[in-house]
């Protein structure tokens, strides 16, 4: 773009310019962010009921986004779930914490009637499968605190793998 | 009543991994100035620019119509900024037809563009949020996932993926605006590229591209310029949630129903047959059977099979894709736009190496999000 | 350059919500806010999502620091069965003028819009730095406040405003802002008072700057049989349209505003008396730019809401006034009003809605 041959030093086009940008956030969770983080500080998944449509959502961000009410019944989850799909990651970035290659699964827990993303560990990543089940490993207690941070990994309950139809409706 | 709106000029860069020779507004403006030139218009025939890109965070440039408005010489007229995700692309241009159609304006420019090097997409993708899961891993993490869920249901065989990522590749040779141009490209290269986010190779996923893609889009008695006009008969939008429970994330019902709109707008009972060609957003190899499904261009669990039998390739009965498509030039906010503009080109003749002869009527397509934000247009040679 | 060409069919403001403007709503998540306004927004009128056509909303990233942050807010909703959907990164007028272009075609008969925006996760003033110039200007990091403070001085040296006049108009503002039970900043404090304020850039004092609110609101449009059914006195959109200036602001004269007066005369303001105006001018001297760029005379009542000095949610403060007027209108306290938004520095781009009562 610019020429800075008039500077007498011979620098070239100046083609880039780094400027660095820092903000700085302070998040709301909100009303039921707040307990299902509540919960993750005492080693539990807590969900919210849809009082329309009756599903179960982990975590809950407030409202049922099928039917646009608030959920509002706190539901007890099981620590314990079902690997519906998964993928390797083995492409490392930016600000990634986690050593590749690593296993990125969507895991249903019991009673929930949707899955979320969770880090698969214990296994070796050519063994991991659709149906595994796998079960929460929490930080040590004392360690708890209400963020996913509580959550290290999930892990192989050692259960016999769900069939796929018992989870095919979550894909 | 909806006036009746059609393409006249077309323009986009030379899509690449790093356009260090221009700015974010010298960008957009070279591919604004080519759909200009195409339409024989200047910057004062224009009555309004609508603008698209994807998430501000991926150059670090906030609401960046205000910065844009004079490179754009919106000064003085009615801009619009519209983003809606990966699909916004093509949403982009849905808004410009919609200021045409309702009588409001003779003459829109509209634009979309990413300057993907300005900052870092997998960065902004994956930003750390306290409450929200992390994302682990860019795009590719997320749909990952979905694709073997496809695998599994299709009982799809692992070599499609690999298929696709060729074809497209094969196709983007006889584009010369294509990021990727790899003529090399075969099976074996796809098979020995590393693996990303498994079952993801890295030549089956898109590249990171700098671009900007550029239409006019005029009321019938404003039509300009010596190439023939792309008619549009018909346009949808829809969306659904991210997540909810018994979502089908492989065939989203949002996709099935915009198809559904778009197609009924335009009159089409059979996609494959009365489609000459169509540009479909697949970023990831196997979202070409996904959608081959999706929108309806063969039955459930048939698309891999349509994709292995040669049928979407240049030279089968539906080519998708001809440009080379996302696979091969992905800048973000403009992938979906040329999709749209892709198709324009076809029902125009104007596609030169990757013109597939006679086209007449092509489905542009673009989504976004988690897969759940679609918009689609039809485009024909033939007044509608 | 043609003008609006075609006859314009009859669009109305059938139903208005907003949540109340607070400086920090640290109980909910933005999902969470929205929710009760979409709710208060369909129960005012008696519908449901069902019975709109489309969805337009307005909302920026850079207020929560990450991508996507509309796709959530849609939960707010309940997208499902799928819907014509379609975001702005910009207020939600601009949505609203989306979702008018969609209902002028004829074939759909009500939409829904709503913006939402909470300016107090980051630091607003440098967030919104992040609007300008990136190669050129954003690197310095002018802030917001001190750019409009130049446009404050230059209004002052032109000789078209003192800084009493500033301070009238936050005077009246904010008492008016005391009727508006959805206000943050409400008080009845004398202009000699406030002249007492320190500056905080001079030539702007403290009272002549917007409050940092978080807040969202929503409309419904409707059009042919939905507009009568649903409004007693539907209030019809009359004209509406939005114009753009350059960004570069060493070329553009910070003491008017051109694209105002354009977007005004292309709206029809001066086509009629006008009863209301709702300015959406987060710094008290816009709102002098503004009136004269409209030619607002002294009989028109300026923001009876108590404008955006009175409560400012980004990205929803724009919608708002039209929400405002609207109401006013089938209150029956107005006939005919004028609703304005604006966004980027320094009143950059501006959108002008006249409402009339049937």
């Amino acid at each position: 773009m610019t020429d800075a041959t008039t500077a007498g030093a011979d620098v070239g086009p100046v083609t880039t310019l780094a400027t660095p940008i820092s903000l700085d956030f302070d998040f709301t969770p909100g009303v039921a962010q707040s307990r299902f983080l509540k919960a993750l500080a005492t080693g539990t998944f807590v969900g919210q009921r849809c009082p329309v449509c009756t599903k179960v959502y982990v975590p809950s961000r407030g409202t049922c986004p099928t039917d646009g009410v608030a959920t509002t019944e706190e539901v007890v989850l099981s620590n314990s779930g079902t690997v519906t799909t998964f993928c390797v990651v083995n492409v490392p970035f930016a600000g990634q914490s986690i050593e590749i290659p690593y296993i990125c699964a969507q895991i249903l827990l019991d009673g929930a009637n949707v899955s979320f993303m969770g880090l698969i560990q214990e296994i070796p990543t050519d063994q991991i499968r659709m149906g595994l089940r796998v079960e929460a490993v929490w930080v040590d207690d004392a360690d708890l605190t209400p963020s996913l941070a509580s959550i290290k990994y999930f892990r192989p309950n050692g259960e016999t793998d769900a069939p796929y139809e018992s989870y095919e409706e979550y894909l | 009543m909806a006036e009746r709106c059609a393409v006249i000029g077309v323009g986009q860069t030379h899509h690449k991994a790093k356009r260090d020779d221009v700015s974010i507004a010298g960008m957009v403006r070279e591919a604004a100035k080519m759909a200009l030139a195409d339409a024989d218009l200047t910057w004062s025939d224009i009555d309004a620019v609508v603008i698209g890109k994807a998430p501000d965070m991926f150059e670090g440039n906030m609401m960046p119509e205000l910065y844009l408005a004079p490179a754009l010489g919106a000064v003085g007229k009615p801009m619009i900024r519209v983003h809606t995700a990966g699909s916004v692309g093509g949403s982009t241009a849905l808004v410009a037809a919609h200021l045409v159609k309702s009588g409001r304006h003779k003459r829109v420019l509209t634009v979309a563009y990413e300057k993907q090097s300005d900052s870092d997409a997998m960065w902004a993708l994956s930003v750390p949020q306290p409450f929200a899961a992390p994302l682990l891993a860019g795009a590719g993490g997320y749909f990952a996932p979905v694709i073997r869920a496809y695998m599994r249901r299709a009982g799809a065989p692992d070599h499609i993926g690999r298929m696709v990522a060729v074809k497209d590749r094969l196709n983007a040779l006889r584009n010369p605006y294509a990021h990727l141009h790899l003529p090399d490209i075969d099976m074996a290269m796809v098979e020995e590229s590393i693996m990303l986010w498994e079952p993801l190779r890295y030549l089956e996923s898109c590249p990171s591209s700098d671009g900007a893609a550029a239409m006019v889009l005029a009321a019938e008695d404003a039509i300009s310029g010596s190439n023939p006009p792309a008619w549009i008969h018909g346009t949808a939008m829809r969306s659904e949630p991210t997540i909810f429970a018994g979502r089908d994330q492989v065939n989203p019902r949002a996709g099935r129903e915009c198809a559904a709109d778009v197609y009924a707008q335009a009159g089409i009972t059979n996609p494959r047959e009365q489609f000459d060609c169509a540009e479909v957003y697949v970023p990831f190899s196997w979202y070409e059977p996904m959608w081959l499904e999706n929108l309806g261009f063969c039955e459930q669990g048939d698309g891999w099979k349509l994709t292995e039998s040669g049928a979407t390739a240049f030279d089968g009965d539906i080519p998708w894709n001809c440009s080379g498509g996302v696979l091969s030039s992905n800048p973000i906010g403009a992938s979906g736009m040329l999709r749209f503009l892709e198709v324009a080109m076809q029902v125009r003749g104007q596609a030169g190496e990757h013109q597939v002869d006679g086209a007449k009527l092509a489905l542009g397509q673009a989504y976004g999000g988690g897969a759940q934000f679609f918009s689609m247009w039809v485009v024909g040679s033939e007044k509608p | 350059m043609s003008a609006p060409s075609g006859t314009v069919r009859p669009v109305s403001v059938a139903s208005f919500a907003q949540s109340p403007n607070i400086r920090r709503d640290d109980q909910r998540n933005e999902v969470e806010g929205l929710l009760p306004v979409i709710a208060e927004v369909f129960g005012n009128i008696g519908i449901t999502k069902d019975d709109v056509d489309f969805i337009c909303s307005g909302s920026t990233d850079y207020l929560i620091g990450g991508p996507f942050s509309f796709v959530m807010a849609l939960d707010a909703v309940g997208v499902w069965p799928p819907r014509a959907e379609s975001h702005v990164e910009m207020d939600g007028a601009f949505a609203l003028y989306e979702a008018w272009t969609l209902l002028q075609e004829g074939e759909i008969d009500a939409a829904l819009v709503y913006s939402f925006g909470r300016s107090s996760l980051g630091d607003l003033n440098e967030i919104l730095t992040l609007q300008l110039d990136p190669y050129y200007m954003a690197p310095l990091w002018p802030d917001i406040v001190s750019l409009s403070a130049l446009q404050a001085r230059a209004l002052i040296d032109a000789g078209k405003a003192t800084e009493a006049d500033f301070a009238e108009v936050a005077s009246r503002s904010r008492r008016d802002a005391l009727a508006n039970p959805k206000a943050q900043v409400a008080k009845d404090v004398a202009v000699d008072v406030l002249l007492q304020d320190p500056y905080v850039v001079e030539p702007l004092r403290r009272h002549a700057l917007p409050p940092i609110t978080d807040g969202a609101a929503a409309i419904v449009l409707a059009a042919g049989d939905k507009a009568t059914a649903w409004s007693e006195r539907p209030v019809w959109i009359s004209g509406i349209d939005h114009r753009i200036e350059t960004h570069a602001l060493g070329a553009r004269d910070l003491t008017s505003s051109p694209s105002t007066a354009l977007a005004a005369q292309h709206a029809g303001v001066a086509d009629g008396k006008v009863d209301i105006a709702e300015i959406h001018a987060p710094f008290a001297h816009q709102e002098i730019i503004l009136r004269q760029a409209m030619g607002l005379d002294a009989s028109v009542t300026i923001n009876p809401s108590g404008g955006a000095l009175a409560a400012n949610p980004m990205m929803s403060a724009g919608l708002i006034r039209i929400g405002e007027a609207a109401s006013r209108i089938a209150a029956g306290q107005a006939d005919r009003a004028v609703a304005h938004a604006t966004s980027g520095p320094c009143l950059q781009q501006n959108l002008v809605c006249v409402l009339e009562g049937a």
